[in-house]
């Protein structure tokens, strides 16, 4: 058992009443009193996540593109500066290891790597190995690093308000470096919740003064403090995969329907193309969602039944907060994943009907 | 709402009130914290038959599932039909309208004390 880590912010957390819960090890706040009334926040105003707990890996050199192009599934050399792109980082059989976003720096060879904080270390160690014969540092830089998240409609006026800046000309999954209180500091349009919103590196001993700038300025406009169980189902509802559910060293990304993030096309050899290619096995199962009615969810470990024949187990599920049903992504058979495919999940013991849909579960109005 | 000081509890995080021969069941705020938002409750329908520490129910929030246990054997006289309409009412009044179900029972468990069960949840 490893040593309790908490977020630089976790006395903020404390005083707002959250109930915490460990997550990776980590003590995060899980909510601040109705995880529904901050998952509604979200979809309809806004609302601020810690999520300091994430890692930041930072690499930079003269070699740092192609090298990513080689660490990492995606073409990340062709990355504008101060663009993001969600990418996998793959083990040699295709597996995942941690799926990460990546931002190129304003100027230079420098890029960031974000990954799940229960994977800093297999990501780190990853990252180190595959640097053998490339002009790179890697340099984790997770604990300097703290990370906000203002996600929701009405995010932008808030953090335009408290840095100072212009955001009406930053498209999605770009960002801006800028300053706060004379610290470097950077914006990125980019979320894990389906709404439009930002996510905020900050040096881990302003974290405090920016949240608090941020709930202030962002109470007039119903922004509200948000925990993980928000962030889950939130995530959930925008049908993006969660570590460890929907993605593991298990699976394949065209399984999980991430095969797009895998870019075969780009020259050179990166680790884990072989096994892409060969891709996997016959029958393998794929990830798909499921909706059903009612109020009593699927939840992730529950068996998936054709008849009587075991198809798959679901992977996340929940009663969506905001579609008032149950949804869940899961594991099938290729046979029963095609939308529209009824199939019955055994909801401790007691058979529920469920029907196979395209993912996401939400979308939200482009404005 | 019911005095919490005056509630007997059980380990499985419930609290009853004893009537006459009615116990009337529900969960505590301290349960109804942990579990979160609770969106549904299945409870057992008038007339059951429950066995002291068998599952007649469920509470479910949107993260996770709460097992309703019997703490006592009995027949089931009443199911707060206003909870399954507004499940909300389990966190918002957990010792009061947020109530689960009433029981007549012949025998009385062991049920642990208000004090006792403060110990428990470490409060």
């Amino acid at each position: 058992m490893t040593e309790t880590r908490y977020s630089p912010l976790h006395q903020v957390h404390v005083d707002a009443g959250a109930s915490f819960t460990d997550f990776a090890g980590w003590q995060m706040p899980v909510s601040y009193g109705s995880d529904l009334g901050e998952h509604h926040a979200v979809r309809t105003a806004a609302g601020i996540f810690d999520i300091s707990h994430m890692a930041e890996i930072r690499i930079d050199g003269p070699d740092s593109a192609a090298y990513l192009d080689y660490a990492l599934a995606g073409r990340l050399s062709v990355l504008d500066h101060l663009q993001a792109k969600y990418t996998l980082l793959l083990d040699e059989q295709g597996g995942v290891i941690d799926d990460l976003i990546v931002y190129r720096g304003a100027e230079g060879n420098s890029f960031l790597v974000v990954a799940n904080a229960g994977n800093r270390l297999p990501v780190v160690l990853a990252l180190q190995e595959r640097a053998a014969g490339f002009k790179v540092a890697v340099a984790d830089e997770s604990d300097l690093v703290s990370l906000i998240a203002v996600q929701g409609p009405v995010s932008r006026p808030i953090v335009e308000k408290v840095l100072g800046l212009d955001l009406s000309e930053l498209k999605y999954y770009r960002g801006v470096e800028t300053t706060y209180r004379d610290q470097k500091c950077f914006v990125a349009r980019t979320g894990y919740t389906g709404e439009d919103g930002y996510e905020i590196y900050v040096g881990q001993y302003n974290a405090t003064a920016l949240w608090n700038d941020l709930v202030e300025a962002g109470e007039p406009h119903g922004l509200i403090p948000a925990g993980l169980a928000a962030r889950d189902t939130l995530r959930l509802e925008a049908g993006m995969p969660l570590y460890g559910h929907e993605l593991g060293l298990e699976t394949l990304p065209v399984q999980a329907g991430l095969d797009r993030v895998v870019v075969l096309a780009k020259e050179g050899d990166f680790v884990g193309r072989a096994a892409i290619e060969a891709g996997p096995v016959p029958g393998a199962r794929v990830l798909v969602g499921l909706t059903a009615e009612g109020r009593r969810a699927g939840r992730a470990g529950y068996g998936l039944y054709s008849g009587d024949e075991l198809v798959g187990e679901i992977t996340s599920g929940a009663l969506s907060p905001t579609l008032g049903h149950p949804i869940a992504m899961a594991y099938v058979d290729p046979a029963v994943a095609e939308p529209g495919t009824t199939i019955d999940i055994d909801v401790r013991g007691s058979r529920i009907p469920a029907t196979v849909v395209a993912l996401p579960f939400y979308k939200r109005e482009k404005q | 709402m019911a005095d919490p000081t005056t509630l007997q509890y059980t380990a499985e995080h419930e609290w009853v009130l004893i009537e006459g021969d009615i116990a009337t069941i529900g969960i505590t705020a301290f349960a109804a914290d942990k579990l979160g938002d609770v969106v549904f409750v299945d409870l057992p329908g008038e007339g059951s038959l429950v066995t002291e520490g068998s599952v007649v129910g469920e509470v479910e929030s949107t993260k996770s599932v709460g097992e309703l246990f019997a703490p006592v054997a009995g027949t089931v006289t009443e199911a707060n039909d206003a909870v399954l309409a507004d499940p909300s009412l389990v966190n918002s009044d957990p010792f009061g309208a947020g109530w689960l179900i009433k029981v007549t029972y012949s025998e009385l468990p062991p049920l642990i004390s208000y004090a006792n069960y403060q110990d428990l949840v470490g409060e």
